[in-house]
């Protein structure tokens, strides 16, 4: 069974962080990712930085530029997680947009994440209907799974849908939005979380984007199997450095 | 093989809509109505109205005798230049405005790059008494002032890109960022054949009344409808569109696109999609663009800021990966060169953008009976400062 399958049968709430790969240096990838799974979260999301991340806010924007300005690539990516697995068993999804995987080849990288131990990837440019009638079959023949994202507008028959081809969980985008930390969600939010739970739905859902502290995490995992926080930790590693992540960790739960 | 985009969004292996999640409803809201709501009566009335009385169309289709003596070929100039705002962008906003109004939208975002389509969609705006809001690199709002100017007193809120290299490109992602973050009110006029479908086909729509005018003023003048050329300089790909919509089907009708080279295509500083690019995803379609091998975005170079796009809109993609086009890029001294000609030899100053266009009678060798129609897409106040300093005057 994939890891993130496993990882979602927990009987508990779960916690991911998404951080930029590459920054703050462009070797700090491993240690984050080590020190992250010490520090209990429950999954990681690998950022491979882009140069136009379209559905990214300030600090995620900032971080990636600064990531590929060290010389961050896909390849170096793939190289600095090649013994990944002799250290860390949460589950790892690698989170970018298409055009980096395209270039690199869509069967290759889905063949090197395999090899590595990657368990699922989140392409946010990715059309759920290109998915489905191009690369499926590439993504199940090396056992990667494809995260879809929701939004409040997305109506309740594209959730369905959604649904019905998810194979892990549901990234569940938390407002109508660009990445970025919030300090607590308002009562659309509520309304939307609320809505999405009493469809009962097939794939567990995780809530993303806003996510910043103790208060937004238990609001979001309210009703949600977990949260993922992205620009908060990002913009907190930025600050205070590799060392901070087991304070800034305990922080949140 | 079809040049028009197929009921996928595709033209060809090009085009599609690689957009997130977040803007799915939006660009379905308007996949779904765009082609309704430009077949209606009301909509067709009012948009041939507002272009007829209000735009100034049809832009006259003028022989340029002294040109034409000078290259020994018999060259019509189609005069976008005349269009109110001084460009064919213009042609689009207004068709882009009428729909939005039909969508219940009451918001307007706009990217711009030399600030042309901003002060075309300002006016429309103004012109509709509806919110606007233009993206600008924050490099461009420095080497466009005046456009600036023009769009502050139209109305415009001018919001700075300042992510990457604060350009025409990160103008657009603002823009793209922007829609996510008001995905109800608000809808995003795209300035040029890119982004995701139906974009590229709505605005190659709107900008085909030039080839629709070009046929019956050709035949008005030369007796058939069909030049042996129609010659447009291509940034995202909107005027040469336009230009050449209404000949994608008539192979004896020789199409030209021209690219800035910037300061040569093998400098490192240039913008000739077609020479350096390859396929690949940029907001929100697939299609040709500068980009490394790691997939990362290759900023351009060219000295007019409406060339200066490391993509081109899907269908040039395809029109030049099937060669139904020919590409030619021309580099900032023999644009220049041939903007200063047309002052010269017809009392016309170009925009930087349509003076690649005009260089291409010095590359290619046209015969002396070939009817050659040049889409002269702007004028050139806008580029006054570029060109007192290019030229010392
Ligand atoms: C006068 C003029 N011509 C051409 C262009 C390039 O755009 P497109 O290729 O969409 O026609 C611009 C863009 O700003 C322009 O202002």
């Amino acid at each position: 069974m994939n890891r993130i399958n496993k990882k979602l049968q927990e009987d508990k709430k779960l916690l991911s962080i998404y951080f930029t790969a590459g920054y703050p240096k462009l070797n700090d990838t491993v240690e984050v990712i080590e020190s992250l799974e010490k520090s209990g979260v429950d999954f990681i999301e690998i950022g491979l930085p882009f140069s136009d991340p379209l559905a990214d806010g300030p600090t995620i924007q900032e971080s990636s530029t600064a990531a590929l300005e060290n010389g961050m690539t896909s390849e170096v990516l793939f190289n600095q997680l090649k013994d990944i697995r002799k250290t860390v068993s949460i589950p790892l999804i690698i989170m970018g947009y298409f055009n980096p995987m395209m270039q690199y080849g869509v069967e290759a990288f889905c063949k090197k994440c395999a090899e590595i131990g990657i368990d699922g990837l989140i392409i946010p440019d990715l059309p759920v209907q290109d998915y489905n009638e191009n690369y499926k079959a590439i993504f199940e023949k090396y056992g990667i799974i494809n995260v879809f994202l929701i939004t409040p507008q997305t109506s309740d028959e594209r959730i369905r849908f959604i649904d019905s081809i998810s194979n892990g969980f549901i990234y569940m985008v938390s407002s109508a939005g660009v990445t970025g930390a919030k300090n607590s969600f308002g009562d659309t939010q509520k309304t939307y979380f609320d809505r999405i739970a009493a469809m009962s739905l097939k794939a567990p859902q995780v809530i993303g984007f806003g996510i910043s502290n103790a208060e937004t995490f238990k609001q979001a995992t309210l009703n949600a199997k977990g949260a993922i926080i992205g620009s908060a930790f990002v913009n907190n590693l930025s600050k205070n450095g590799i060392k901070s992540i087991p304070d800034f960790i305990s922080s949140i739960r | 093989m079809s040049y028009f985009v197929d009921e996928n969004g595709y033209y060809g292996q090009f085009g599609g809509a690689y957009i997130p999640e977040m803007l799915y409803p939006n660009v379905e809201e308007l996949r779904q109505n765009y082609l309704k709501i430009m077949q209606e009566d009301s909509f067709k009335k009012e948009f041939d109205e507002l272009l007829k009385e209000y735009v100034g169309r049809p832009t006259p289709l003028y022989f340029a005798k002294r040109l034409s003596e000078k290259y020994n070929t018999k060259i019509y100039l189609k005069r976008e230049d005349l269009c109110h705002t001084g460009a064919h962008k213009v042609n689009n906003t207004i068709g882009q405005i009428l729909m939005a109004k039909r969508l219940g939208k009451n918001r307007i975002i706009a990217e711009t790059g030399a600030g042309q389509h901003g002060v075309a969609t300002a006016t429309v705006c103004a012109l509709m008494g509806l919110e606007c809001i233009v993206y600008m690199g924050e490099i461009d709002i420095a080497r466009q002032a005046p456009n600036v100017a023009r769009m502050k007193m139209l109305g415009a809120t001018v919001i700075p890109a300042l992510s990457g290299s604060r350009t025409l490109k990160d103008a657009t992602n603002e823009a793209i960022r922007d829609w996510i973050n008001n995905p109800v009110d608000t809808h995003y006029i795209i300035g040029s054949v890119v982004g995701p479908h139906p974009y590229p086909d709505m605005v190659a729509r709107f900008q085909s009344v030039i080839s629709e005018e070009i046929k019956w003023q050709l035949k008005e003048k030369e007796g058939k409808e069909n030049p042996d050329y129609v010659i447009a300089c291509v940034g995202g790909g909107s005027n040469a569109a336009g230009a050449f919509y209404h000949y994608l089907d008539d192979k004896e009708v020789g199409l030209i696109a021209v690219e800035a080279a910037g300061l040569g295509v093998d400098s490192g500083e240039s913008a000739a999609t077609s020479v350096l690019g390859n396929e690949g995803v940029i907001h929100g379609s697939k299609t040709l663009l500068m980009q490394t091998k790691d997939g990362q975005i290759i900023e351009p170079y060219s000295i007019s800021a409406g060339l200066d796009y490391p993509g081109v809109g899907p269908l040039h993609a395809h029109l030049c990966e099937s060669k139904r086009a020919e590409f030619i890029s021309i580099t900032d001294d023999e644009a220049m060169n041939a903007g200063l000609e047309l002052c010269e030899l017809e009392g016309i100053i170009p925009a930087i953008e349509s003076s690649h266009a005009l260089a291409v009678f010095n590359s290619k060798k046209f015969k002396k009976d070939d009817v050659v129609v040049l889409n002269l897409s702007g004028r050139g106040d806008k580029d006054l400062n570029t060109y007192i300093k290019y030229f010392k005057l």
